[in-house]
């Protein structure tokens, strides 16, 4: 029993971390209805600058600090150079652009970086864990982790209901004809959030690189999570997202607590599983 | 192909009646009949004066050419974008070697199975996938297809997550081996790279030919108005989820068979190998688009540019897959419709029409603009 209430602590936990993968995705696929096949890439992209930086004997704090504007910045010109010039009513180019965009970056890195599996060293906190009594200890990292997730999530949630700007971005997201009618740059507003969504991409980084290894090839699998998390927590809804990366995050504990080969099948499955019960996801807001 | 028909303008008159047809041919497509056939006899002929170097690149380009057309017909036609068409290329490749190595089944006969195991996979996908949008039904294609390999890296019998090898006995039963040894007096190797030689030729043509014949009949039709608008569509009677789900069974069932002859000839599979996104999803998808989507020619091309910047650049590794990356998305940003797109900017030519063109004879319409009030 105590086995089982660990393994459900440990799939929350892990549940924050492909929130951090996901909100991103949430957050483009909510204003622009962009998705972006690179995303899990950049992420792993996010976690190597950081690795980087550490090497060249950055403390690691302020390599996120520094990775972090970077990542913005990558974001706000990938899509006011590319993206939104193949914005349309056709799918099809965005989806190849970033697909194109994936395999550069993975086939960078490995030039880059060669195939070693690495991991961002935190000091002290790597190992540290909390015991909460009964043979249940909870890592200290994954819990920063899961605190960050709702912190991110909580400051865009202020910037998107609470600011101008925020609500610039809700009118693109609800009309862009009208937006734009309204005198919204609705192409500045795109940048803005590919911006955001490759910052949050690199605190997802820093916290990849923290709780586990990492190497070039890691990006796909990262986005298929994120996916099944936006997807599973219903479009449109951040915290549908939080809950929907803790779905897969424990379904992945609870399969491997089973059988260990078993860890990322069981994600995949639960996701099918919401997909043909509620397909429009637990917390549904957006249409489409 | 001509369909005729006749319309009323303008009410009571019969003298407004006009008379129309529709036909898909061209005076190119004539001339494209013309010099396919021998273009196919001359390719089922080589194996007599061809190296087995040569037999084998051609294998890999018909195959290439196969799933690149059936990739067409599902993201050009139909709209349905996948990004996980490798899931039925490995359910195939797994049928394959389950049929021949656990059931001792003919390698022939199991590519047949192969297709319809590929194809039954992808009901219960279609269902799920189709409940996802656009770009969220690609990455869920890439959901059902990463299911797919880490289920059979489960399976023991097929060598689990290491992966098998066909036995030899297996590749030396295949029928027609002996035929095809006496035939051109080689040993039992190469006339196994002749026979899957033949069978890619036959798969490449066989699915040129179906998505040929598919667009230019009445799901062709029914697809292009589901590309134009799914409500109008389904609104003049079009039942689009059922031509949706059609068209991708199908083109599962024939990618699985595609898949099958593939790792019959590699006579080697693994999870990875045979559920690979960059082989059999990546690569094709580069094949459509560089050639020109949603046209019949555009793979052709595709094909044949793939293969020259395989053959040179290959060895540069992961070089070579940036290259190829970043020349998808200048291709995206400069040049959505390929080269076949550029190539008929300028000419009107269509050797493979599958668009409608109304006919209205000139002379009739002509004479009754004189005789109107």
């Amino acid at each position: 029993m105590l086995g089982w209430i660990d393994t459900l602590l440990q799939g929350i936990l892990l549940g924050g971390l492909y929130s951090l993968y996901a909100t991103g995705l949430s957050v483009i696929f909510g204003i622009m209805r962009l998705v972006n096949l690179a995303h899990g890439d950049l992420i792993v992209l996010a976690a190597f600058l950081m690795l980087a930086l550490v090497a060249a004997g950055v403390p690691i704090v302020l390599a996120l600090a520094i990775v972090l504007p970077l990542m913005f910045a990558l974001g706000y010109a990938l899509q006011s150079l590319m993206l939104n010039r193949a914005l349309g009513r056709n799918i099809l180019p965005p989806l190849l652009i970033t697909f194109g965009l994936s395999i550069i970056v993975q086939n960078g890195l490995l030039e880059t970086f060669s195939a070693d599996t690495r991991f961002l060293n935190v000091g002290p906190l790597q190992g540290a864990s909390l015991r909460l009594g009964g043979g249940i200890a909870i890592g200290v990292m994954p819990l920063i982790c899961l605190v960050a997730a709702i912190t991110v999530i909580l400051l865009l949630n202020g910037v998107f209901y609470r600011t101008p700007l925020g609500r610039a971005f809700r009118a693109t997201s609800d009309d862009v004809e009208i937006a734009q009618l309204m005198g919204i740059n609705n192409k500045a507003i795109y940048a803005i959030t590919m911006g955001i969504a490759l910052a949050v991409c690199a605190v997802a980084g820093f916290f990849l690189g923290a709780r586990a290894n990492f190497d070039p090839s890691i990006g796909p699998a990262r986005l298929l999570y994120a996916f099944e998390a936006v997807i599973i927590g219903g479009l449109g809804s951040l915290w549908g997202t939080l809950a929907g990366g803790i779905v897969v995050g424990v379904a992945q504990t609870v399969g491997a607590h089973i059988d260990p080969e078993w860890q990322i099948l069981s994600g995949h499955v639960a996701f099918l599983i919401v997909l043909v019960i509620r397909p429009r996801g637990l917390f549904p807001r957006a249409v489409d | 192909m001509r369909s005729s028909g006749s319309a009323r303008l303008g009410g009571d008159s019969d003298r407004w009646e006009r008379h129309f047809a529709v036909a898909t041919a061209t005076r190119a497509s004539t001339v494209t009949l013309f010099i396919a056939i021998p273009a196919i006899v001359v390719l089922a002929a080589l194996p007599v004066f061809a190296s087995r170097v040569l037999l084998q690149e051609l294998f890999y380009v018909f195959t290439m050419l196969a799933l690149a057309q059936l990739w067409n017909l599902l993201a050009g036609s139909a709209g349905l974008i996948s990004v996980g068409q490798q899931a039925f290329v490995g359910m195939g490749a797994y049928a394959l070697f389950a049929f021949t190595v656990v059931t001792n089944l003919d390698p022939i006969l199991s590519i047949v199975l192969a297709g319809a195991v590929a194809g039954l996979v992808a009901v219960p996908a279609a269902l799920i996938v189709f409940r996802l949008r656009g770009a969220y039904f690609a990455i869920g294609t890439w959901v059902v297809a990463e299911v797919c390999r880490l289920i059979l890296a489960q399976v023991k019998q097929l060598g689990g997550g290491t992966g098998t090898s066909l036995p030899p006995e297996v590749a030396s039963s295949i029928i027609g081996l002996d035929f095809v040894r006496n035939l051109f007096a080689v040993r039992g190797p190469a006339a196994r790279d002749i026979l899957s030689y033949w069978l890619a030729l036959i798969l490449a043509v066989g699915a040129f030919l179906l998505v040929y014949r598919l667009l230019r009949s009445r799901h062709g039709l029914a697809l292009s108005a589901i590309g134009d608008s799914e409500i109008a569509a389904e609104s003049t009677g079009v039942d689009v989820f059922r031509t949706k789900l059609f068209i991708y069974v199908a083109t599962a069932a024939v990618t699985g068979m595609v898949g099958a002859l593939i790792f019959l000839q590699k006579a080697r599979i693994s999870p990875d190998a045979a559920f690979s996104l960059i082989d059999w999803t990546a690569y094709v998808i580069f094949i459509v688009v560089i050639g020109g989507i949603g046209t019949m020619e555009g793979p052709i091309i595709g094909v044949v540019i793939f293969y020259l910047l395989q053959y040179y650049l290959a060895a540069l590794g992961s070089w070579y897959l940036m290259l190829l990356g970043a020349l998808a998305i200048i291709l995206m940003l400069f040049a959505p419709s390929g080269v076949w797109g550029l190539i008929s900017r300028f000419y009107d030519i269509s050797p493979f029409p599958v668009r409608r063109r109304l006919i209205v004879p000139v002379g009739k319409s002509a004479h009754e603009k004189e005789s109107a009030p």
